[in-house]
């Protein structure tokens, strides 16, 4: 077992990464395998982050693991290694069914084209536009534009174009027609390169691969270990304050990654007292995103259900609005099937449903109330769910929800947001070793830096300043 | 280091980050996104592996001095001498 507790930690290291979340992860495996000797500390018994899994009853559940762009094979091959990249399948049918329209793709730019012109009526110059305007698309651009304004420039007034634009981005991450159209730019290239992929094993086989390789690249990996706080004397990273079977100490690094969530980090590890006024301030400034809620659906042993889609962006709404895929009623929500390919040799099937939420929603509910509610959340789903599965809830024996509390009490993340920050998260996330010296953080940030292939790419990124710092 | 010998390290670390690019024909005026598939992390990954190799740091503001062969040997000429 490579999973330690902390009192078998040494007094020092070059460098502690806190959080072993994707980017956590990634930038601990680039900077051991840069020749730096690494403390990795995780509050939770198992590694991941939001890319985590659960058993029940004998099924697992895959939390995030709803599909990530082609981007993810070459990225898995250059920071982990080939059996990673060598575990990548496409999912290859996507569905959408809403009151404007129901279709499958393979959610690739050429088959989006054929959709767009013969269903929805779209010339091919102005498919060809709309993808060119994306696909040059950088995080350094102006963001004055909004993605509601591209849309509405190359297809003014077709709600229903904009809904199958957008409603999956939504999804995958918690942006909204209000955001800077690069982000959906970015986000949405992303996908249409090839299509949507995923980890053939599940999230526990992807999670163990990366822990071996870790151990592999001489990572001590402690868990159950939470750090209290980030030690910086005198605008420089000293260590940290961490705690493991009740126990707190101290250990030395004069480089310290936080994949903590970007007000964690500031507000609560290192405290605000440690910046300077103007950092403050534009930390203040920073809106993390919503949350989520989950319904997990195990199908009984034995039972099969029939292939009905890998993806399913299914809504009861008339028309397309981030506000109701908010909502904690919301007509709208995804659908990821997992069939037995998903995990060889593990014969089950099971589905989880995933909608938008607000934390404000849930948190303050009574105890009864917020049973209830999920109660009714878990109803809702088998109800909509039947629609595709037919006599689906006969075959579960096993249904269970989470929500914004859940995502907050497993994560830490301010408001349980599931998506990281809003964009001018990035700025604040990639500045904050410019005001403490050796202080630097990963994590979903700026909607463009989250999900798999944005948590992963954005480790790389900060493993590189941590390790310019560390040479310097 | 002889021009040569840059040119020859620069080429061996993009082999590296991409294992099926054919590097015989690159034309070293032209820029190397032009001729390869490389993108932005690719450039990073050069970046890193100098740092690692020649503890040279090469801010961020000096990363399109890499954008070509002929550029890359230019720029890191006179930094790597003395190594």
């Amino acid at each position: 077992m490579s999973l330690k507790s902390l009192d078998t930690a040494s007094e020092s290291y070059d460098a502690i990464v806190i959080g072993s979340g994707l980017g956590g992860l990634t930038t601990a495996n680039r900077l051991a395998n840069a020749g730096h000797s690494i403390l990795l500390v995780e509050h939770h018994h198992q590694l991941g982050g939001l890319a985590t899994w659960f058993k029940r009853k004998g099924h697992i559940f895959d939390v995030s693991l709803h599909g990530f762009p082609y981007g993810m094979v070459k990225t898995c091959r250059k920071y982990w290694n080939r059996a990673i990249m060598d575990s990548i399948v496409q999912l290859k049918n996507i569905v959408f069914d809403n009151p404007q329209f129901s279709l499958q793709t393979t959610f690739e730019r050429q088959d989006f084209t054929d959709i767009l012109q013969n269903k929805f009526g779209i010339k091919n110059e102005v498919i060809q536009n709309f993808f060119s305007t994306i696909g040059s698309m950088n995080f350094y651009d102006d963001q004055s534009m909004t993605t509601r304004e591209l849309f509405e420039k190359f297809f003014p007034g077709r709600s229903d174009v904009h809904r199958l634009l957008m409603e999956p981005i939504t999804y995958a991450n918690g942006s909204t027609m209000e955001d800077p159209a690069i982000t959906y730019g970015i986000v949405f290239s992303n996908f249409m390169n090839k299509g949507v992929f995923t980890f053939k094993g599940g999230t526990d086989q992807l999670i163990g691969m990366m822990e071996e390789e870790l151990v592999k690249n001489g990572v001590k990996i402690c868990t159950r270990a939470k750090v209290n706080r980030i030690v910086i004397e005198k605008g420089q990273v000293r260590g940290v304050m961490a705690e493991g079977n009740g126990e707190e100490r101290f250990i030395q690094a004069p480089c310290v990654i936080s994949n903590s969530g970007i007000l964690n980090t500031i507000n609560n590890l290192a405290g605000k007292d440690a910046f300077p006024k103007e950092f403050q301030e534009a930390t203040n400034k920073v809106r993390v995103n919503n949350s989520s809620c989950q319904v997990y659906i195990g199908i009984k042993d034995g039972e099969i259900i029939d292939d009905v889609g890998d993806l399913l962006f299914t809504s009861k709404a008339e028309h397309f609005s981030s506000e109701e895929l908010l909502d904690m009623h919301t007509k709208s929500k995804t659908f990821s099937v997992y069939y037995p390919k998903t995990r060889p040799g593990h014969n089950r099937y099971t589905i989880v449903a995933s909608m938008n939420a607000r934390y404000d929603d849930w948190a303050h509910l009574t105890d009864d109330n917020y049973q209830q509610e999920k109660d009714n959340l878990i109803k809702r789903t088998m109800s909509d769910l039947e629609k595709y599965l037919p006599g689906v809830t006969d075959k579960c024996d096993w249904l269970e929800a989470a929500t914004p509390k859940t995502f907050h009490r497993y994560t830490f993340h301010t408001k349980g947001t599931s998506f990281g920050t809003k964009f001018e998260g990035l700025d604040v996330s990639r500045s904050i070793s410019k005001v403490v010296k050796g202080l630097f953080h990963v994590g979903s940030v700026g909607i463009i830096m989250s999900g798999w292939l944005g948590a992963i790419n954005y480790g790389v990124i900060v493993a590189n300043d941590a390790d310019a710092y560390l040479r310097s | 280091m002889t021009l040569e010998e840059i040119k020859n390290v620069i080429i061996e670390i993009i082999q590296d980050i991409d294992e099926d690019a054919d590097l015989s024909s690159l034309n070293p005026k032209e820029a190397l996104r032009d001729q390869l598939d490389l993108d932005s992390m690719d450039f990073l990954d050069i970046v890193m592996e100098l740092r690692k190799r020649y503890k040279i740091q090469i801010p961020e503001a000096d990363y399109p001095e890499l954008a070509s062969l002929d550029s890359c040997v230019n720029y890191l000429g006179p930094r790597l001498q003395s190594s």
